[in-house]
Protein backbone atom coordinates (compact mmCIF):
# COMPACT_ATOMS: atom_id res chain seq x y z
CA UNK A 1 0.00 0.00 0.00
CA UNK A 2 1.36 3.42 -0.91
CA UNK A 3 2.38 5.57 2.05
CA UNK A 4 0.05 8.51 2.73
CA UNK A 5 3.21 10.57 3.09
CA UNK A 6 3.78 10.25 -0.67
CA UNK A 7 7.53 10.77 -0.39
CA UNK A 8 8.44 7.94 -2.75
CA UNK A 9 11.02 9.24 -5.23
CA UNK A 10 11.35 12.62 -3.54
CA UNK A 11 14.90 13.95 -3.16
CA UNK A 12 15.81 14.76 0.43
CA UNK A 13 18.97 16.23 1.93
CA UNK A 14 19.72 15.63 5.59
CA UNK A 15 22.55 17.52 7.28
CA UNK A 16 24.19 16.17 10.40
CA UNK A 17 23.00 12.80 9.17
CA UNK A 18 25.58 10.52 10.72
CA UNK A 19 23.90 10.01 14.08
CA UNK A 20 21.14 10.98 16.49
CA UNK A 21 18.19 12.94 15.14
CA UNK A 22 19.78 13.37 11.70
CA UNK A 23 20.29 9.64 11.25
CA UNK A 24 16.74 8.99 12.43
CA UNK A 25 15.31 11.48 9.93
CA UNK A 26 17.41 9.94 7.15
CA UNK A 27 16.25 6.46 8.11
CA UNK A 28 12.61 7.51 8.25
CA UNK A 29 12.85 9.20 4.85
CA UNK A 30 14.53 6.15 3.34
CA UNK A 31 11.66 4.04 4.66
CA UNK A 32 9.20 6.08 2.61
CA UNK A 33 11.12 5.55 -0.62
CA UNK A 34 12.79 8.96 -0.75
CA UNK A 35 16.19 9.32 -2.40
CA UNK A 36 18.75 10.80 -0.08
CA UNK A 37 21.72 13.10 0.07
CA UNK A 38 23.42 12.67 3.42
CA UNK A 39 26.06 14.97 4.79
CA UNK A 40 28.08 15.04 7.98
CA UNK A 41 31.50 16.10 9.14
CA UNK A 42 33.12 12.75 8.49
CA UNK A 43 32.58 10.52 5.51
CA UNK A 44 32.96 7.21 7.33
CA UNK A 45 29.91 7.61 9.55
CA UNK A 46 27.63 8.86 6.84
CA UNK A 47 28.82 6.19 4.41
CA UNK A 48 28.01 3.51 6.97
CA UNK A 49 24.50 4.90 7.33
CA UNK A 50 24.03 5.09 3.57
CA UNK A 51 25.10 1.47 3.18
CA UNK A 52 22.70 0.39 5.91
CA UNK A 53 19.83 2.31 4.31
CA UNK A 54 20.61 0.86 0.92
CA UNK A 55 20.59 -2.65 2.37
CA UNK A 56 17.40 -2.18 4.39
CA UNK A 57 15.34 0.06 2.10
CA UNK A 58 17.17 0.01 -1.23
CA UNK A 59 17.72 3.72 -0.73
CA UNK A 60 19.61 5.64 -3.39
CA UNK A 61 22.04 7.75 -1.34
CA UNK A 62 24.57 10.42 -2.20
CA UNK A 63 27.07 10.90 0.61
CA UNK A 64 29.09 14.00 1.37
CA UNK A 65 31.40 15.14 4.14
CA UNK A 66 32.09 18.75 4.97
CA UNK A 67 31.70 21.63 7.35
CA UNK A 68 28.26 23.24 7.05
CA UNK A 69 29.85 26.59 7.87
CA UNK A 70 32.01 26.35 4.74
CA UNK A 71 29.92 27.97 2.03
CA UNK A 72 32.04 26.55 -0.79
CA UNK A 73 31.67 23.01 0.52
CA UNK A 74 27.92 23.45 0.86
CA UNK A 75 27.64 24.85 -2.65
CA UNK A 76 29.65 21.93 -4.01
CA UNK A 77 27.23 19.54 -2.32
CA UNK A 78 24.23 21.17 -4.03
CA UNK A 79 26.00 20.94 -7.36
CA UNK A 80 26.42 17.21 -6.72
CA UNK A 81 22.74 16.90 -5.83
CA UNK A 82 21.77 18.79 -8.97
CA UNK A 83 24.05 16.64 -11.15
CA UNK A 84 22.86 13.37 -9.60
CA UNK A 85 19.16 13.98 -8.98
CA UNK A 86 18.33 17.17 -10.90
CA UNK A 87 16.31 18.66 -8.07
CA UNK A 88 15.75 18.87 -4.32
CA UNK A 89 12.38 18.43 -2.61
CA UNK A 90 13.22 18.26 1.09
CA UNK A 91 15.92 19.74 3.28
CA UNK A 92 16.27 18.60 6.88
CA UNK A 93 18.74 21.17 8.18
CA UNK A 94 19.73 19.34 11.29
CA UNK A 95 23.48 19.79 11.72
CA UNK A 96 24.33 21.42 15.00
CA UNK A 97 26.58 21.30 18.01
CA UNK A 98 26.14 21.96 21.69
CA UNK A 99 28.10 24.78 23.29
CA UNK A 100 27.57 24.79 27.03
CA UNK A 101 29.26 27.13 29.49
CA UNK A 102 28.49 29.78 32.06
CA UNK A 103 28.73 33.46 31.23
CA UNK A 104 32.22 34.70 31.91
CA UNK A 105 33.67 31.32 31.01
CA UNK A 106 32.93 31.19 27.30
CA UNK A 107 36.03 31.22 25.08
CA UNK A 108 35.46 33.29 21.96
CA UNK A 109 36.55 30.45 19.70
CA UNK A 110 33.91 28.17 21.22
CA UNK A 111 31.23 30.83 20.81
CA UNK A 112 32.17 31.33 17.18
CA UNK A 113 32.29 27.60 16.50
CA UNK A 114 28.79 27.09 17.86
CA UNK A 115 27.34 30.10 16.06
CA UNK A 116 29.13 29.23 12.82
CA UNK A 117 27.93 25.64 12.80
CA UNK A 118 24.41 26.21 14.02
CA UNK A 119 23.50 29.52 12.39
CA UNK A 120 25.85 30.13 9.47
CA UNK A 121 25.76 26.45 8.53
CA UNK A 122 21.98 26.38 8.44
CA UNK A 123 21.76 29.61 6.47
CA UNK A 124 24.30 28.30 3.96
CA UNK A 125 21.99 25.35 3.37
CA UNK A 126 18.86 27.50 3.29
CA UNK A 127 20.38 29.64 0.55
CA UNK A 128 21.35 26.75 -1.67
CA UNK A 129 18.20 24.70 -1.05
CA UNK A 130 15.99 27.66 -1.88
CA UNK A 131 17.70 27.98 -5.23
CA UNK A 132 17.10 24.37 -6.22
CA UNK A 133 13.56 24.27 -4.84
CA UNK A 134 12.54 27.51 -6.55
CA UNK A 135 13.05 25.82 -9.89
CA UNK A 136 10.21 23.40 -9.18
CA UNK A 137 8.08 25.86 -7.22
CA UNK A 138 7.85 23.39 -4.36
CA UNK A 139 9.79 22.05 -1.43
CA UNK A 140 9.83 21.57 2.30
CA UNK A 141 12.56 22.75 4.62
CA UNK A 142 12.70 21.53 8.20
CA UNK A 143 15.12 23.29 10.50
CA UNK A 144 16.13 21.65 13.76
CA UNK A 145 15.94 24.27 16.48
CA UNK A 146 15.52 23.33 20.14
CA UNK A 147 13.34 23.90 23.15
CA UNK A 148 16.39 25.76 24.48
CA UNK A 149 16.01 28.26 21.65
CA UNK A 150 12.45 28.99 22.73
CA UNK A 151 12.78 28.90 26.52
CA UNK A 152 16.48 29.44 27.24
CA UNK A 153 18.47 27.56 29.84
CA UNK A 154 21.19 28.42 32.31
CA UNK A 155 24.65 27.53 31.06
CA UNK A 156 23.47 27.49 27.45
CA UNK A 157 23.50 31.12 26.38
CA UNK A 158 25.36 30.49 23.14
CA UNK A 159 23.47 27.33 22.20
CA UNK A 160 20.15 29.02 23.04
CA UNK A 161 21.10 32.08 20.99
CA UNK A 162 22.01 29.91 18.03
CA UNK A 163 18.81 27.87 18.20
CA UNK A 164 16.65 30.99 18.70
CA UNK A 165 18.32 32.44 15.61
CA UNK A 166 17.18 29.41 13.65
CA UNK A 167 13.58 30.11 14.61
CA UNK A 168 13.95 33.62 13.24
CA UNK A 169 15.54 32.21 10.11
CA UNK A 170 12.71 29.69 9.65
CA UNK A 171 9.98 32.29 10.12
CA UNK A 172 11.64 34.71 7.71
CA UNK A 173 12.42 32.08 5.10
CA UNK A 174 8.82 30.86 5.26
CA UNK A 175 7.63 34.34 4.34
CA UNK A 176 10.24 34.79 1.64
CA UNK A 177 9.86 31.39 0.01
CA UNK A 178 6.10 30.85 0.44
CA UNK A 179 5.26 32.58 -2.85
CA UNK A 180 7.53 30.04 -4.55
CA UNK A 181 5.61 27.12 -3.04
CA UNK A 182 8.37 26.29 -0.55
CA UNK A 183 7.37 25.60 3.05
CA UNK A 184 9.76 26.24 5.92
CA UNK A 185 9.17 25.02 9.45
CA UNK A 186 11.27 24.52 12.55
CA UNK A 187 11.17 21.67 14.99
CA UNK A 188 12.11 22.26 18.60
CA UNK A 189 13.06 18.99 20.28
CA UNK A 190 13.29 18.80 24.05
CA UNK A 191 15.28 16.13 25.85
CA UNK A 192 16.02 13.51 23.23
CA UNK A 193 18.20 10.46 23.82
CA UNK A 194 21.20 11.19 21.59
CA UNK A 195 24.99 11.37 21.81
CA UNK A 196 24.55 15.06 22.63
CA UNK A 197 22.66 14.26 25.83
CA UNK A 198 24.62 11.16 26.90
CA UNK A 199 27.07 13.24 28.91
CA UNK A 200 24.42 14.46 31.34
CA UNK A 201 24.79 13.28 34.94
CA UNK A 202 22.17 11.07 36.60
CA UNK A 203 21.26 13.99 38.82
CA UNK A 204 20.58 16.30 35.88
CA UNK A 205 18.65 13.56 34.07
CA UNK A 206 16.41 13.12 37.12
CA UNK A 207 15.81 16.85 37.36
CA UNK A 208 15.00 17.11 33.66
CA UNK A 209 12.61 14.16 33.80
CA UNK A 210 10.67 15.84 36.60
CA UNK A 211 9.99 18.72 34.19
CA UNK A 212 8.59 16.55 31.40
CA UNK A 213 4.83 15.93 31.45
CA UNK A 214 5.14 12.59 29.66
CA UNK A 215 7.75 11.49 32.21
CA UNK A 216 10.42 10.28 29.82
CA UNK A 217 12.99 11.52 27.33
CA UNK A 218 12.08 11.43 23.66
CA UNK A 219 13.74 9.31 21.02
CA UNK A 220 15.27 10.40 17.72
CA UNK A 221 12.57 8.38 15.94
CA UNK A 222 9.88 10.49 17.58
CA UNK A 223 11.53 13.62 16.23
CA UNK A 224 11.91 12.00 12.81
CA UNK A 225 8.17 11.26 12.70
CA UNK A 226 7.37 14.95 13.01
CA UNK A 227 9.99 15.80 10.40
CA UNK A 228 8.38 13.27 8.04
CA UNK A 229 4.99 14.89 8.54
CA UNK A 230 6.42 18.32 7.78
CA UNK A 231 8.26 16.99 4.74
CA UNK A 232 5.12 15.42 3.33
CA UNK A 233 2.03 16.75 1.62
CA UNK A 234 0.11 16.02 4.81
CA UNK A 235 1.62 19.32 5.97
CA UNK A 236 0.99 21.08 2.64
CA UNK A 237 -0.66 24.07 4.37
CA UNK A 238 1.82 24.27 7.22
CA UNK A 239 4.61 26.82 6.99
CA UNK A 240 6.33 29.28 9.31
CA UNK A 241 5.65 27.10 12.37
CA UNK A 242 7.79 25.96 15.25
CA UNK A 243 6.71 22.50 16.37
CA UNK A 244 7.77 21.47 19.86
CA UNK A 245 8.69 17.81 20.30
CA UNK A 246 9.33 17.82 23.99
CA UNK A 247 6.80 15.62 25.78
CA UNK A 248 5.37 18.68 27.48
CA UNK A 249 8.68 19.84 28.92
CA UNK A 250 8.88 22.98 31.02
CA UNK A 251 12.19 24.75 31.52
CA UNK B 1 15.78 27.64 -30.23
CA UNK B 2 19.25 29.24 -30.10
CA UNK B 3 20.91 29.77 -26.74
CA UNK B 4 20.71 33.55 -27.19
CA UNK B 5 16.96 33.29 -27.79
CA UNK B 6 16.66 30.94 -24.84
CA UNK B 7 18.39 33.47 -22.57
CA UNK B 8 16.17 36.28 -23.80
CA UNK B 9 13.15 34.10 -23.13
CA UNK B 10 14.36 33.58 -19.54
CA UNK B 11 14.52 37.35 -19.05
CA UNK B 12 11.06 37.92 -20.50
CA UNK B 13 9.57 35.15 -18.42
CA UNK B 14 11.24 36.25 -15.15
CA UNK B 15 10.08 39.83 -15.61
CA UNK B 16 6.70 38.99 -17.15
CA UNK B 17 7.50 40.94 -20.32
CA UNK B 18 5.80 40.54 -23.71
CA UNK B 19 7.34 38.07 -26.14
CA UNK B 20 8.74 40.83 -28.33
CA UNK B 21 10.17 42.99 -25.50
CA UNK B 22 13.78 44.06 -25.87
CA UNK B 23 15.88 42.75 -23.00
CA UNK B 24 19.47 43.14 -24.14
CA UNK B 25 19.84 46.59 -22.53
CA UNK B 26 18.32 45.61 -19.20
CA UNK B 27 20.16 46.40 -15.96
CA UNK B 28 19.54 45.14 -12.41
CA UNK B 29 17.60 47.61 -10.26
CA UNK B 30 17.65 50.30 -12.96
CA UNK B 31 14.79 48.59 -14.75
CA UNK B 32 11.86 48.73 -12.30
CA UNK B 33 10.83 45.12 -13.02
CA UNK B 34 14.31 43.77 -12.21
CA UNK B 35 14.25 43.84 -8.42
CA UNK B 36 15.86 41.33 -6.05
CA UNK B 37 12.84 38.99 -6.04
CA UNK B 38 12.72 38.95 -9.83
CA UNK B 39 16.48 38.47 -9.86
CA UNK B 40 16.21 35.17 -7.99
CA UNK B 41 13.38 34.15 -10.35
CA UNK B 42 15.66 34.96 -13.27
CA UNK B 43 18.51 32.93 -11.76
CA UNK B 44 16.23 29.91 -11.31
CA UNK B 45 14.92 30.29 -14.86
CA UNK B 46 18.37 30.50 -16.46
CA UNK B 47 19.76 27.63 -14.37
CA UNK B 48 16.83 25.44 -15.34
CA UNK B 49 16.90 26.40 -19.01
CA UNK B 50 20.60 25.66 -19.40
CA UNK B 51 20.99 22.91 -16.77
CA UNK B 52 23.67 24.83 -14.90
CA UNK B 53 24.26 26.14 -11.36
CA UNK B 54 25.67 29.57 -10.70
CA UNK B 55 28.01 30.33 -7.84
CA UNK B 56 26.84 32.89 -5.29
CA UNK B 57 29.36 35.37 -6.68
CA UNK B 58 27.95 34.90 -10.17
CA UNK B 59 24.42 35.53 -8.90
CA UNK B 60 25.55 38.75 -7.27
CA UNK B 61 27.56 39.70 -10.34
CA UNK B 62 24.74 39.19 -12.86
CA UNK B 63 23.76 42.82 -13.13
CA UNK B 64 22.76 43.10 -16.78
CA UNK B 65 21.76 41.04 -19.77
CA UNK B 66 25.27 41.43 -21.15
CA UNK B 67 26.75 40.17 -17.87
CA UNK B 68 24.29 37.28 -17.82
CA UNK B 69 25.49 36.27 -21.28
CA UNK B 70 29.07 36.31 -20.05
CA UNK B 71 28.30 34.26 -16.94
CA UNK B 72 26.24 31.68 -18.80
CA UNK B 73 29.16 31.42 -21.22
CA UNK B 74 31.45 30.61 -18.28
CA UNK B 75 29.43 27.40 -17.87
CA UNK B 76 30.39 26.18 -21.33
CA UNK B 77 27.25 27.42 -23.06
CA UNK B 78 27.93 28.97 -26.44
CA UNK B 79 25.83 32.06 -27.08
CA UNK B 80 25.46 33.39 -30.59
CA UNK B 81 26.31 37.05 -31.21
Amino acid sequence: MASPLKLDGKIALVTGASRGIGAAIATALAGTGAKLALTAQTLDDVTRLAEALKKKHGADCLVHAGDVADAASVQALYKQIFDRFGRLDILAANAGILGDGLLGMLPEKDIRRTLDTNILGTINHLQQAARLMRRNKSGSIIITSSIIGRAGNKGQVVYAASKAALIGAALSAAKELGPDGIRVNAIAPGMIETDMTKHLSAEICKERLSNIALGRFGTPDEVADVALFLASDLARYVTGQVIGIDGGMVI
Amino acid sequence: MSNQTKLMHCFREAFALPADASVDGMTYQKDPVWDSVAHMRLVAGIETAFGIMFTTDQILDMSSFVKAREIVGQHGVTLEA
